[in-house]
């Protein structure tokens, strides 16, 4: 299948290895992989900060940019969640009704990793070894958002050599929420201590999740305390083989 | 033809509770630095939270529920001022006298002159967001009439001279001890005797607070409550309440006296029935709560024999205009969405300032007030991290997280067009929307990020992350590092590898 890699402007910018990760699994697995390299990001800051006049562009570009392609594929929760439910209200909130049309189309197309392994290419194991001790917190906006509901789980049970461990109050939000980590400083550091503290309950070496941004925040965290827990991304481990394992790119240490 | 009467009329924060003093982030710090709170609201919420699932768990077609009472909602919101007024002949037409309040201090005056006319000087209420969100019991309390709150937790709020700070339980910021210490202190003075050896058991607190409330029940020629709903084709009002001293209000004294939010009505009866499943289980985590009053009129002998029925708008007709805003009127004050909150359960109530806290205040408050660009309310869209969590469990399916959204929309809007100068944030937001439309654009500002490699600092042995930025981004590093950006980004690392 010929997929196209929509590479989110964070994995972009600060977490290559990811994007990276997503590459090397679905060539793995026998899939063609291309890159719009007009791609630059989907809005949802804007969207999410109050700018959705500033948004309107982005998301036109984005439209424009993923049109031709049949299949999309994004290692983010949060930025397939902007595609398939901001975009068309974006477009419609300026009164733009073709792009509204077109936009729906896109998202359509649009699927979050562990959605594009499972439900479109119908794999569950996809061939990895991860020996470590790792815990999975289910991010947001692809739980409630997108509804991968057990998916990323199924995955990684299939991963050789991979302990999984349950994070307890695993549904709570690490207190990320894009430029809320910003505005309400005080209230995402709250949460991200308590996130933490159940991370550090379950004994894991590893944190995993299927958004950067919401890994970000919680390796900040983990890092800034010296916890020694990594933070992983999921595509990073579905990309990890024997014999020269994934080291565990922690996304802060990087 | 049709006349035009101006725009609806946002509420008045001078008199109505809506509005606190600081913006979210600057009332949450107290919050958060109170443990004992965030211990007492850890606890509760949690609990709720969990006799909540497990009882909606249980309701096979909960979800065919929710979308009914949606669109239930939905549709009464549409033909609203036909209800309203079915509402008010069907009231009239059993013996009730209906009052219009366009604000909140019309509502008062209505309430304060229905009192006088009765020559009480005192009246018993039942738990109503209503009369809080009007600031009732200081006006009456300002026209020589005392205003006892009869629900527990209100009592113990009203005794400690403390603010509300949850919609269902507004005392879920104490626990027992510091009940124990509240009625200690001031249930004397109000002429109920407390034994030396009252402890912090919840049993011998609520018998003594039933001691007192006892007395005035018995003693009240008034009472005031809110209204759950209103069934339009019968003109019947309804509350529902665990603890009995609402039936006691709305049957014993003999004038009573409901202020009601516009938006309460329903159309029938079989309306009313989707609700009462959806409310206890959603609000108390119980299958049916233990006591749902009606009342149709007045009836010779039999309860309350004036009633009247104040309508307040206060703001919900500006609501109802807003095309997205207008399904934050559908909500029943369940309060799921404030126990579930991740927000709410580590700033609590007080910090939002309005009487309505949490998901459904940080959208109801500012569309009552209006979003003005500048106003503390303005702040409350944004004291959420988007997490979804509120709209999952909302028996009516409001879109909480779409309105928080809009809501911030509006915000920048309104501050663009009232202030001269955009703000820092405005400028970075329209440089940032700039560079992303443009893909050469785009990859020379990524270049000009990756200048941050130099604030990465060795800070424990060879791992390099940047543990300090300047304002605003220290808001960032104050409890967590970032990542040295790469020395490549992926589409560096594509250009390389496979072009």
């Amino acid at each position: 299948m010929r997929i196209a890699l929509f590479v989110t402007c964070l994995a972009d910018t600060l977490f290559p290895s990811v994007a990276q990760a997503t590459v090397t699994l679905l060539e793995r697995l026998g899939h063609e992989v291309v890159f719009p390299q007009e791609q630059t990001c989907c809005g949802q800051m804007h969207v999410n900060t109050g700018y959705q006049r500033d948004a309107l562009g982005v998301v036109r570009h984005h439209v424009e940019v993923f049109e031709p392609y049949d299949v999309i594929v994004a290692p983010s929760g949060s930025c397939v969640g902007s595609v398939r439910h901001q975009h068309t209200l974006v477009a419609r909130r300026a009164g733009e009704s073709g792009l509204v049309r077109r936009a729906e189309s896109v998202a359509t197309r649009t699927y979050e990793l562990s959605e594009l392994l499972v439900d479109v290419l119908g794999v569950e194991d996809v061939g990895a070894t991860f020996p470590h001790r790792v815990t999975y917190h289910p991010t947001c906006h692809s739980l409630r958002m997108l509804g991968v509901g057990d998916k990323p789980l199924r995955l990684l049970r299939r991963v050789r050599g991979l302990d999984l461990v349950e994070l307890p109050r695993a549904d709570e939000c690490c207190g990320f929420g894009g430029t809320f980590a910003l505005k309400n400083a005080d209230t995402s550091t709250a949460m991200l201590a308590d996130k933490m503290r159940h991370v550090l309950e379950t004994g894991a070496e590893v944190c995993t999740a299927g958004d950067s941004s919401c890994l970000m925040h919680l390796g900040g965290g983990l890092s800034r305390l010296r916890t020694g827990v990594r933070t992983v991304h999921l595509a990073e481990i579905l990309a990890s083989t024997e014999p020269a394992p994934a080291d565990g790119h922690s996304a802060v240490a990087r | 033809m049709s006349t035009f009467l101006g725009l609806p009329v946002h509420a008045s924060t001078s008199v109505s509770h809506l509005e606190g003093e600081q913006p979210f982030p600057a009332a949450a710090r107290h919050a958060l630095a109170d443990a004992q709170l965030r211990r007492n609201l850890g606890r509760a919420t949690r609990t709720i939270r969990d006799k909540r699932a497990a009882v909606v768990g249980e309701v096979p077609d909960w979800e065919e529920l929710r979308d009914a009472g949606r669109s239930i909602k939905a549709a009464t919101m549409a033909r609203l001022p036909q209800l309203l007024e079915q509402l008010e002949e069907q009231v009239t037409a059993a013996g009730g006298t209906v009052h219009w309040a366009r604000d909140a201090a019309e509502a008062n005056a209505i309430v304060t002159r229905i009192v006088r006319a009765t020559g009480a000087d005192e009246v018993v209420k039942v738990k109503s967001m209503a009369t809080q969100e009007i600031g009732l019991d200081e006006a009456l309390e300002a026209a020589g009439i005392a205003a006892w709150e009869t629900d527990l937790a209100e009592l113990i709020v009203q005794l400690g001279e403390d603010r509300p700070s949850h919609i269902l339980v507004p005392a879920i910021h104490r626990n027992r001890r510091e009940i124990q210490e509240i009625f200690r202190r001031t249930m004397p003075g109000l002429g109920t005797p407390v034994p030396p050896e009252l402890s912090e058991d919840p049993h011998e607190l609520v018998m003594l607070a039933r001691a007192h409330l006892r007395r005035k029940f018995l003693a009240a020629r008034v009472a005031v409550s809110g209204a759950n709903f209103a069934v339009a084709e019968t003109g019947t009002l309804s509350v529902v309440e665990s603890e009995g001293n609402g039936r006691m209000c709305l049957t014993l004294p003999r004038t009573l006296v409901t202020v009601m939010g516009i938006e309460k009505v329903v159309p029938t009866w079989d309306d009313l029935e989707v609700f009462l499943q959806l409310l206890p289980r959603s609000s108390t985590g119980e299958r049916m709560n233990p006591y749902t009053s009606f009342w149709t009129g007045v009836h010779p002998g039999d309860g309350p024999q004036e009633f009247h029925l104040v309508l307040l708008d206060n703001g919900r007709t500006a609501a109802l205009a807003d095309e997205v805003g207008r399904e934050a009127l559908h909500c029943i004050r369940c309060s799921a969405c404030l126990n579930v909150c991740p927000v709410y359960e580590r700033t609590g109530g007080h910090a939002y300032g309005s009487v309505y806290p949490g998901p459904i205040g940080a959208v109801l408050s500012p569309l009552l007030t209006g979003v003005t660009g500048d106003g503390v309310n303005d702040s409350l869209p944004y004291a959420s991290s988007l997490c979804g969590a509120c709209y999952e469990v909302c028996p009516v399916k409001i879109d909480l997280p779409g309105i928080l959204v809009e809501l911030r929309a509006q915000h920048v809007e309104a501050a663009s067009r009232t202030n001269r100068l955009p703000s820092a944030e405005a400028v970075a937001m329209k440089a940032a929307a700039w560079s992303m439309r443009d893909p050469a654009r785009w990859s020379l500002a990524q270049r000009a990020g990756r200048l941050a490699r130099l604030l990465g600092r060795r800070s424990d042995g060879a791992e390099r992350r940047i543990t300090s930025l300047p304002p605003p981004l220290d808001a960032w590093t104050s409890s967590r590092d970032l990542p040295r950006p790469p020395r490549e980004t992926f589409r560096e690392w594509w250009g390389r590898e496979r072009r």
